[in-house]
Formats: C-alpha cells, structure tokens, sequence
C-alpha cells in the first residue's frame, strides 16, 4: 500500500507537496545544524550514562531495542489515507461508481479545461441543487481529465455527519478553514475547490435558480492572495435542474440544527428516494480565464476594498458567463 | 513537609566537585518539577548525562522512580509553596517545567487543578522574584489546549486559535498555565521562554488514555467517524525538550510525528478491531461501561475520536530538530512493547527511592566521584 506520510514520501496522485517554501525561523537564531547536532544529546547516550552505573542496585531494564535501520524508512502504513483525509484507493471506487451518472445521466460537457494552470490553483465555481450535485462532477472531471486530485472546501455540516462525513473526508472533503487552503495551494501546488456562496446557493428555491448570491465576504480572493494561486472561475449549467427546491422548511431546520431544509421536486416524484436521487439534467460546465492578482503572498492581510472588487468582479464574470450558457441552451435535458 | 531538603549550599559545592569542569561557556543549572513522574524522572537522566549541566535539583511530591545519579531531589507540596527558597538558594538558571496533569483520568478535578494551575503560577512566581536567576524555562505542554471541533484546520500551527472556547476541565488549565506561560515571558523579557505542546504521546513504557484504550480487546471507536490521529513517540519528546534546552528555544511548538493515521488505522497497527461506540450521548450512554470500570474515555477523548487532530511539526523541525519516529513507528514501538509484555509481564525496573542510599552516594567523603566516563 502505498503511503504519504511525512514530506518526503508522498502518493503519485498527490503532486510535489514539499516543505514549506516560508520557514518561520528567524536568521538571528537560525543555527548551524551540525553544530545542533553536536550539542544534542541523544536519548541512548543518555540512558546507557545512566544505566552504566552510578553503583546502588541493578537497573533492570526491558531489553533495548535495535537501532533502526537508517535505510528502512518506510513506514508501513495500513491504508493509503493522507494527510488530508483523503484515500486514492476511495477515490477510485468512487470514480468506478461515479463514471455511469457521470456520463450518461449527466453527459457532462466542458469547455475550457486547458484553462487550469499547472500548480496551485483555487477553482471558484457557483453552488446548486438541494444536495449538490456540482462538486462531486467538478471534482470527477478533473481528475479524470487531468489526471490531478481536486480537494473540496465544504462546510463544516458535513463533517458532523456520521458515515457521511467520513467518505466525504475520504473523497477528498475537507472543512473550509482558511488553513486548510492555505497550506493546499501554497505548499503542496494543488487545486482547491470552493463555493463562495457557501449554504446560500443550494439552499436558494428553483425560482432563484442561476441567481448568484453573494460571494461571503470575499475570504476566498484573500487566500488566493496569501498563497499567491489565481483563482479559476468555473460557471456550472445543469446542477441547479437536478435537484430543485420548492420551498424549504426553515422551522424544521433549526429544529435538526441543519443549515437549511428543502422540500425538492425529486421527493415529489420519487418520494424518499428523491433524497438521494438526481433529475437527469444536461450538465455543461465553462472554465473562465484564471484571475491573477498582482500581490505579494504571505501578507498578514490585504486591502479589504481590493479583495471585495476582485470577489465582486469574480462574481459577475461567472453571472455573465451564466446567462451566455442560459442564452444557448435549448433544453434542460439535453443542452 | 515530610522530608526537608537537602542543604542548598552543600548541595552546590559537592555536585562542583562530582563533575568535570566545561572549559568552555557556563554551566548550566537546573530546576526540573516533576521527578517523580516518567517525563522528569527521563529528563533528569539525560541531563545528568550532559556534563555542560552542573546542578540538577528535581521537585515532586513523589519520590523519583527512576534510577538518578547526581540529581537532587527535593520533595515538595503539589503547589510548590517553598519554590522560591529553593530558586533563590540553589541559584537555578534553567527551569524545566514536566509536572503538568496531561490525563484526568488520574486523578480528581482538584487536585490536578492544584499541579497544573496553581503549581504553574507558583513557579513563574518564584522565577520572576526579584532575586531571580532564572534565564530559562521550558514548559511541557499539550496539544490539547487546541481543543477538538469540527470546524478546525486539518493542522493547526502554533498561532492558529482553537475553534471553540474550552469546557473540559483539563483543557482550561492547560489554558490557564498557557496563560501564566505568556505574562512570564512578557513581564521577563530577558528570560528565554519555550513552550513545547506535545501531540498524542505513546512509545514503550507511557500509559495514556488512548494506549489504555489501544490495549482492550476490541478498540472503541465512534460510530461513523473515522478521526486521523497525529502520535509523536516518547524519546523524541524527550529530545525535543533537551532539545529546546540546548539552543534555547524561542516560543511556541508543536511537538508531533509526521502523517495522521485513521483511527481504524492505528487499531489495525494494534492487531485490533473496533467497535462502535453510538455517535449521539455519547458520554451517557457509555457510562455503564465507565462504571465498570470497562471503558475511561474522558470527555475530550470523545470530541478527539470524532475530529482527530493535526498539528503542524515544521516550526520545531525548522530549528533543526530531527523526529526519530514518525506517528505510524510509535504506534509500532508501543504496539511491540506491548507484545513483549504479553509475554514477559510488567518487566518493570524495580528501583526504589532510598533516601538514605542517595544521600550517601551524593555526599559522603567515603564516595570517590572522579569517574570519568563518555
């Protein structure tokens, strides 16, 4: 089974993580390791000291053991979990599960993938449907396509849910903390899926629907710019008709503690099983030109009018990029 | 006080005596609490092997467990009411603070209130007297003061805020000696402060609540979650310490192994099957168990077996710090010691504290201290 466990070993599917590029050390205190070295005293040295005698009583002692074998220095791991949480061998069952409602039920069409630089980047994409069907076919295309994992930001929810929570983690989820991001696209180079509406666009009713919300507060412009990635607007025709809201039920929510409670037009047709069940909506997804902002990383913060004009002018590109698509699509089920 | 300790000034010129003298730099002098407790009693060892350290004087309420040749060990109440006679009359210069409750289950809210808090407080007080020859101190604390929630960073860096404020106990007086950790350095400027948070720790000898746990028949875990668990092995913590003894670290940082293993993960290493605890009251419903005395999951265990947690390594590493174990090799050093102890049983050293015998091989003329030896 193969591994990735500290810096140097990583799975093929993970690219170049690597050490951090900004060490905290400071030059004033950063020492000559050999020096360090010399000064160090290792723990054998010191309990052979202090079991070689100072007279009073034998030390018995469970028997040492050997020293490793400097060579040795792969860890035998019983799964190939990552640092992340994410599991390649998960992702390939689900890529082998996911590829039929991919293809056939979805027909998933691209256009522009070339757009997605090598390296780090922050893919920004707008957010549909009761249960989103977006994410899972964003991040199935690329890696099918690219050949690179995609590591989804989501909201914390999942992560509460048992059995949930941990495929979700599994299939490369991970809760949207700035840190998470942060150290995916700055140290480790790799593409990192967000929604800037956060709950406030699966949560919103068909007759919303292609209706941006609002971008949050703009946090995604400003990791973007602390990890010095551009951000890759993708616009998503198709999600918001797979699972449409009728209205919701926001007195049961809160009730559940849930973000939001949608009662959907697949729980009409299919009652229970509308929960877990998608309509068969043509899905057709536009990699928008990457925003390079013109910043320093690693800033303590950004100007906060800047970060908000760049959020806000993401915002109306993946809008107009919308409307083009609406502007041409004939049908709903078959584009 | 049951015993008084032994005479400060006498206590100088023999332990002078016991040593060779460094040409180089001055010799350091220091204080470690905790003697009595694996952590000390370990760090006390190897500092005994280090000849740039001419005093050792230990503190704790119990007697040392470990075999020690020079150090001198002082008891004292949990809350060290006589530290600052023993700061100011042995003129310690470093202070390295072991005596820390990391496991609750040890012991009563109160008294590890007593160790943690008011016996931090007390020692920062004694060090910050105004007759203070401190000019170092190193403090061994947890990863724990990061809390577990579902909203933290995979890794959390030394700066990195916990997500929710602390309810468990244990968690509120590692803030709360954090605290005093952070008026100290700021109020002593000239003093150099580390502060070592320490992950899962687990190794041969150590038991903690999750070796407890990783030694039942069947490993609990809760169900439907899958937590990832970062370990660090029971020498590097004591490298790390002498570590940042030795170069004076600055600040704060995180000690841990490198990766994060699923829990299901570490059972596996074990040899051992989980079983699922239910993920909803959780601590109500397993109380049976805890009155069997079958299952002691304290409280911060349950959020830890549900999100896990990460911390992030590189500060320390930085520094030039080497982890001989990365979290999956102390799994497997625990999990060999555990087999060979299957077999052999508890082959514990046997050593006892004798007051008398110590003395004696500390101070009496009939003792010929000119070994010399690597």
């Amino acid at each position: 089974m193969e591994q990735d466990d500290s810096d140097s070993k990583q799975s093929p599917s993970n690219q170049t993580p690597g050490t951090p590029r900004t060490p905290t050390a400071t030059p004033a205190i950063r020492l000559d390791a050999a020096e360090l070295l010399n000064q160090e005293i290792t723990l054998e040295e010191a309990l052979n000291h202090a079991g070689s005698g100072a007279g009073h009583g034998e030390l018995v002692q469970l028997p040492q053991e050997e020293p490793r074998n400097p060579d040795a220095l792969d860890d035998r791991r019983r799964s190939d979990v990552n640092e992340w949480g994410r599991s390649e061998h998960m992702r390939e069952i689900a890529r082998r599960v996911y590829d039929p409602i991919y293809k056939h039920w979805f027909r998933v069409e691209w256009e522009g993938l070339e757009k997605i630089p090598e390296g780090g980047a922050l893919l920004v994409a707008n957010h549909a449907a009761a249960i989103p069907s977006d994410a899972p076919v964003i991040m199935h295309g690329i890696e099918t396509k690219l050949n690179r994992p995609v590591y989804g930001l989501a909201d914390n929810f999942f992560r509460t849910i048992p059995v949930v929570g941990t495929i979700w983690n599994r299939l490369g989820g991970l809760p949207a903390h700035p840190d998470n991001a942060y150290r995916l696209l700055r140290e480790q180079d790799q593409l990192v899926l967000v929604f800037p509406e956060g709950t406030k666009g699966p949560s919103k009713t068909y007759s919303e629907r292609y209706q941006l919300r609002r971008f949050g507060r703009g946090g995604f412009v400003e990791i973007a710019m602390r990890a010095g990635v551009p951000v890759v607007p993708i616009a998503v025709v198709g999600a918001e008709e797979s699972m449409p809201t009728l209205f919701r039920v926001p007195s049961i929510a809160r009730a559940l503690g849930v973000p939001y409670l949608p009662v959907t037009a697949n729980m009409l047709v299919a009652g229970p099983l509308g929960l877990v069940s998608y309509f068969p909506s043509k899905f057709k997804l536009k990699v928008l030109d990457p925003v390079h902002f013109d910043v320093p990383a690693d800033r303590d913060r950004y100007s906060r009018s800047r970060v908000m004009d760049e959020s806000e002018a993401i915002r109306d590109r993946i809008q107009a990029a919308l409307y083009t698509m609406l502007r041409e699509r004939r049908s709903v089920w078959f584009g | 006080m049951p015993d008084q300790p032994p005479s400060p000034t006498r206590l100088t010129r023999r332990a002078t005596d016991a040593l060779e003298i460094d040409p180089n730099g001055p010799r350091r002098r220091v204080l470690v609490t905790g003697l009595g407790t694996f952590w000390g009693g370990r760090v006390a060892q190897a500092l005994e092997a280090n000849p740039a350290v001419e005093v050792i004087v230990g503190l704790d309420t119990t007697e040392p467990t470990v075999e020690l040749e020079r150090t001198e060990y002082v008891r004292v109440d949990a809350n060290y009411s006589i530290l600052s006679r023993i700061v100011r009359a042995t003129r310690v210069d470093t202070i390295i603070h072991t005596f820390l409750v990391m496991d609750p289950t040890q012991m009563s809210q109160r008294a590890m209130h007593e160790i943690n808090v008011i016996g931090t407080m007390n020692l920062f007080a004694a060090a910050s007297a105004a007759s203070s020859t401190v000019r170092s101190v190193i403090v061994k604390s947890s990863t724990l003061v990061y809390g577990c929630a579902p909203e933290d960073p995979v890794w959390f860096t030394e700066s990195t805020p916990r997500s929710r404020p602390a309810r468990e106990p244990i968690e509120r007086s590692l803030e709360a000696v954090e605290g005093y950790v952070r008026d100290f350095a700021g109020d002593n400027p000239h003093v150099n402060v580390a502060l070592l948070r320490f992950s899962n720790v687990i190794g041969a000898e150590l038991e903690t609540p999750l070796t407890r746990l990783l030694q039942l028949p069947v490993v609990p875990s809760i169900f439907g979650f899958d937590p990832r668990f970062q370990f660090v092995h029971e020498d590097d913590v004591i490298k790390s310490l002498l570590f940042a003894f030795n170069n004076d670290l600055p600040g704060v940082f995180n000690v841990a192994g490198d990766g994060l293993l699923p829990w299901s993960e570490v059972a596996a290493l074990c040899g051992k099957r989980t079983v699922a605890l239910p993920p909803v009251a959780t601590g109500f419903l397993t109380s049976p168990l805890r009155q069997l005395g079958v299952l002691d999951l304290p409280e911060e265990y349950e959020g830890l077996l549900k999100y896990g947690r990460g911390v992030d390594n590189h500060r320390l590493k930085n520094f030039g710090f080497r982890y001989e174990h990365t979290s999956t090799e102390a799994v497997e050093a625990f999990i060999r010691a555990v087999r060979l102890r299957k077999v052999v049983g508890e082959n514990e050293p046997s050593y006892r504290y004798e007051r008398d015998v110590e003395q004696f091989f500390r101070h009496s003329p009939a003792v010929r201290k000119d070994r010399r030896q690597a």
